[in-house]
């Protein structure tokens, strides 16, 4: 089966996620790679099948039938490379499907090495479940068992600076082997060493007969210094043995993308990356998926990513009362539904993670959900990076970012473009300036597994409308009472027509722009509000707008951190007047 | 479109894996009968070590101290056995601080594992063993009455089944369960009362079946005693039709209660089946299937949730549903006799 895609043409994509598996083919179309169409089923790594492969097939056929395009041989294999207008030259996957994998953290400092495993650990679809360090004062067989009782998929030793402490790494080492001797062959953890490299010999001579180890520089390598991204890679490779062992089907999938499997969150940072490289533009993506809310945060010399199991809307929902109260859920709401029954629809969605809402109440109360998840996720990424990125991030203000994406089926299955507008800028609340995009097919991570192989693909696939525009945000950032005039904005239009109004604080609005026309924008902010043109009360221009799909530049003046009124008929009407503003 | 299926079946062959969460040791052989309290395997899934320090004990360096031992690997210990010595004049010893195996011995150091309480992974259903997992489990093979659930307390256990629910969504009080219903297995609708839960462990009940309980009750079921399973799901839901039917047409009949999490991935799903004479010899149902019309099927999401019928037709295309949402739907003849469409998504073949 070949492999390279250098001189390919055509690409076959196949993400597969908790609950649907999809294919995505894209071709050369008047000479550039263009997205072609998309094949789905629910995703097979459950009951009664165990194996992905059924629901790979099943998505194929689809495309297939969608195409007209034959991609499967006789012997049920993926026809590669292409032949007489049937298969594809090249073929690229992600996956997100499975359970988090168990890990155990371990590092020398809790607050030090520990916290930068579970850092790393937040890069993928993991769930620590033990952190040892020498905090803990456990003594060595208690570790041991400790060890033996979270039945890990995964050790991660990130202990010790470089040139610190060794000899209690190593007794910590000792207790990762032993524990490791003491698991059945067949259930023995995936050892990860990312910790102070003179230990490196000595880590791999104590663990290397007993347990599959992988080595990676060290992700403190300093006490003030992070570095994440090198054992992000192992990570990566890691996780995809893990899959291969518990589900059935992953291997051959890996096989046939020629060992590049990639985690879906991993493709999906990396494709924000790159855009930020693109467009020379900061860069946040989010995606809602069933498995994990994801968040990539790139910019010029860093990708943050943050990647939430217990942030899902499919399973782990059961779960999601543990970490924000029921108001918190109830305040993003248009309707009354009482606390109970959001409770019960929180526990019936992580039993049935594939349905879908079907009343207007349902979807009311699934884009709450959706704005709640993505709210908490952000800011537990921003959080993470506050201390070595920005100080507006660690107040829980995001701002800085000159483009932001949203991704996964609860925002762009809306019924309406404002409804996915409205849900990220309710749950990201982003301040100052930004374009806002939608990635409507959901085809970043795609593009994020292909653009290692194939950039040529990736530049030219999102440069042909995957990502719609939905509009350009101005969000003063500031503080005055509710109904003061926080921004006046002039526009002047192609036409050479201008129109000029002032924004009221507390108020959401639209200007209208239509999509693809141009314009010139000036904003005066009132009263010392801030839209990012060098500080509070300075001016700024916008010399080349474009329309988005929301037909217009959007003025979001609610404030930062949008406060909701406490009374709920208010907070209703302001919900509905809000949604309204962006058209319904 | 694949379709997820739920069994809710008179009579069938049913055969059910039953495996530990990690290897360990099988305790039946093929063929075996077993019953639902029977143990068919066991690990020890909290296992508690201790490092001797051997060298330190008998005050010798490490390597001298590997001379020392009087134990090797896999050895049994009893509390107070010597591990390491004598040394020297004052003839200083190591023991064992309390029973246990030898699991390492060397560099100056033993591993000891000590004896503590497996677990013990029952049956949980009457049944023949048809096959033996190695290290992790059995086939149990059984014919009878199988009904699925779709949320389960963990636990596992059985009894004769007791009927009170007098409706498909008939509330479960706490005063309805008297002590004559002790070491029974009851039938109720919906419960919102965690008193009927508590009062399940005072009797104490052997399980509860219900078609649904309020979320509030998902703590205080999750500590009950006795398995709990429900058919439908959280808040106030009536049980299918099917389900009721079969259920409240078996009272008096050992049933056995398999409440495990629905885990998809894992295999694992809250079951109850009452073992039935069969007449003639029985196939497993279809597991499997895709969405084709004459099936009967179960709704699993507003509107008409929890609602059974018949699928009519698979819409061409994408439909559009009422709150403007477009996605592949059928068209469902209800028991109400009402005819909506359906998403693919929120439906369930019931088989």
């Amino acid at each position: 089966m070949t492999t390279s895609l250098i001189d390919a043409d055509s690409l076959l994509a196949i993400d597969v996620g908790s609950v649907n598996t999809r294919a995505m083919l894209f071709d050369i179309v008047d000479g550039r790679y263009r997205f072609v169409a998309v094949g789905s089923s629910p995703t097979t790594a459950g009951l009664p099948y165990r194996d992905i492969g059924e629901g790979v097939h099943r998505a194929l056929e689809r495309l297939q039938d969608v195409t007209g395009r034959i991609l499967l041989g006789s012997d049920a294999r993926l026809i590669t490379p292409s032949q007489g207008g049937g298969g594809v030259d090249a073929c690229v996957a992600t996956f997100s499907a499975g359970k988090p994998m168990r890990v155990v953290a371990v590092g020398l400092l809790e607050n030090v090495s520990a916290e930068s495993a579970q850092n790393l650990m937040n890069t993928t679809y993991a769930q620590v479940v033990e952190t040892l360090s020498l905090n803990d004062r456990r003594k060595q067989s208690s570790r041991i068992d400790a060890i033996l009782r979270s039945r890990p998929d995964l050790i991660i030793v990130a202990g010790g600076t470089e040139g610190g402490a060794s000899h209690s790494v190593m007794n910590l080492i000792e207790a990762i082997g032993l524990a490791c001797y003491l698991f059945p062959q067949e259930a023995r953890p995936e050892v990860l060493f990312a910790g102070n490299q003179a230990l490196a010999g000595e880590a791999k001579a104590s663990l290397e007969s007993i347990a599959s180890l992988h080595m990676a520089p060290n992700i403190r390598p300093t006490l003030d210094q992070e570095q994440l991204e090198p054992a992000g890679a192992e990570l990566a490779q890691i996780f995809r043995s893990v899959c291969a062992r518990q589900i059935s089907g992953v291997q051959e999938l890996d096989m046939w993308t020629g060992g590049h499997l990639t985690p879906t969150a991993t493709a999906f940072g990396r494709m924000a990356r790159f855009l930020q490289k693109a467009w020379q533009k900061t860069v946040l993506a989010v995606d809602l998926g069933a498995s994990a809310t994801t968040v990539a945060a790139a910019t010029s010399n860093d990708l943050t990513l943050g990647v939430y199991p217990r942030l899902g809307l499919g399973e782990s929902l059961a779960g999601l009362l543990s970490l924000c109260s029921v108001e918190e859920i109830n305040r993003w709401l248009a309707v009354d539904i009482p606390e109970t029954a959001i409770r019960n629809y929180l526990y019936n969605k992580a039993i049935y993670p594939a349905s879908l809402p079907a009343t207007a109440e349902d979807l009311q109360l699934e884009q709450a959900l959706g704005r709640q998840l993505l709210y908490l996720a952000v800011r537990k990424t921003l959080s993470g990076k506050a201390s070595t990125q920005s100080p507006a991030w660690a107040a829980g203000i995001l701002s800085g970012f000159d483009r932001i994406i949203g991704a996964g089926s609860a925002l762009t299955n809306t019924t309406s473009l404002g409804q996915s507008l409205l849900m990220m800028l309710d749950g990201l609340q982003p301040v100052r300036l930004c374009r806002m995009y939608l990635d409507q097919n959901n085809l970043l991570a795609a593009l994020g597994a292909a653009a290692a192989r194939n950039p040529t693909l990736a530049v030219q696939a999102s440069e042909s409308g995957i990502l719609l525009h939905l509009g350009t945000v101005v969000s003063p950032f500031g503080d005055a009472p509710y109904g003061t005039p926080c921004l006046r904005v002039k526009i002047t239009y192609e036409s050479g027509d201008t129109a000029s109004m002032d924004i009221k604080y507390g108020s959401l609005e639209v200007i209208p722009l239509p999509m693809g026309q141009r314009a010139a924008i000036h904003l005066l902010p009132l009263h010392d509000f801030d839209i990012g043109a060098g500080g509070p009360g300075k001016s700024g221009k916008i010399p080349d707008t474009f329309g988005g799909a929301l037909g217009g530049i959007i003025i979001d003046a609610r404030g930062r951190p949008l406060r909701l009124p406490a009374d709920p008929a208010r907070r209703r009407e302001l919900h509905k007047k809000w949604l309204s503003a962006l058209g319904g | 479109m694949l379709a997820p299926i739920t069994h809710i079946l008179p009579i069938s062959s049913i055969q059910r894996e039953r495996l530990l969460p990690q290897p360990g040791r099988v305790v039946v052989r093929k063929g075996q009968k077993v019953n639902p309290p029977d143990v068919v395997a066991e690990v020890n899934l909290t296992p508690e070590h201790l490092l001797l320090d051997i060298a330190r004990g008998l005050g010798v360096s490490h390597e001298k101290a590997d001379r020392f031992l009087q134990c090797k690997e896999g050895e049994q210990l009893s509390e107070g056995d010597i591990v390491a010595g004598p040394v020297g004049v004052a003839r200083r010893v190591v023991r064992a601080p309390h029973g246990g195996r030898v699991v390492l011995a060397g560099s100056g150091q033993v591993l000891l594992e000590v004896e503590s309480r497996p677990f013990e992974l029952k049956a949980g259903i009457s049944g023949v063993v048809i096959e033996l997992i190695e290290d992790r489990g059995v086939i149990i093979e059984t014919n009878g009455a199988l009904i699925q659930g779709v949320w389960g307390n963990g636990r596992i256990d059985y009894g004769l089944l007791t009927i009170l629910a007098r409706s498909a969504d008939d509330p479960l009080t706490a005063d309805r369960l008297d002590v004559s219903f002790r070491g029974s297995v009851v039938l109720g609708g919906y419960c919102a009362d965690p008193e009927v839960i508590t009062a399940g462990n005072d009797l104490p009940l052997r399980g509860m079946i219900l078609a649904s309980m309020d979320s509030a009750l998902v703590g205080v079921a999750l500590k009950a005693k006795y398995p709990i399973i429900l058919t439908e799901g959280l808040g106030k839901l009536p049980m299918n039709s099917a389900a009721y039917k079969l259920l409240s047409t078996n009272g008096r009949r050992e049933t056995s209660l398999i409440a495990d999490a629905w885990d998809r991935l894992a295999g694992t799903r809250p079951e109850i089946i009452i073992p039935l004479p069969a007449a003639s010899e029985l196939q497993p149902p279809h597991e499997a299937d895709t969405f084709k019309a004459g099936q009967q099927v179960r709704v699993i999401r507003a509107p008409y949730k929890s609602q059974t019928g018949i699928l009519l037709g698979v819409y061409p295309g994408l439909a559009a549903l009422p709150n403007g949402l477009r996605t592949r739907a059928a068209e469902i003849r209800l028991e109400s006799g009402e005819t909506p469409l359906i998403p693919l998504a929120n439906l369930e073949v019931l088989e």
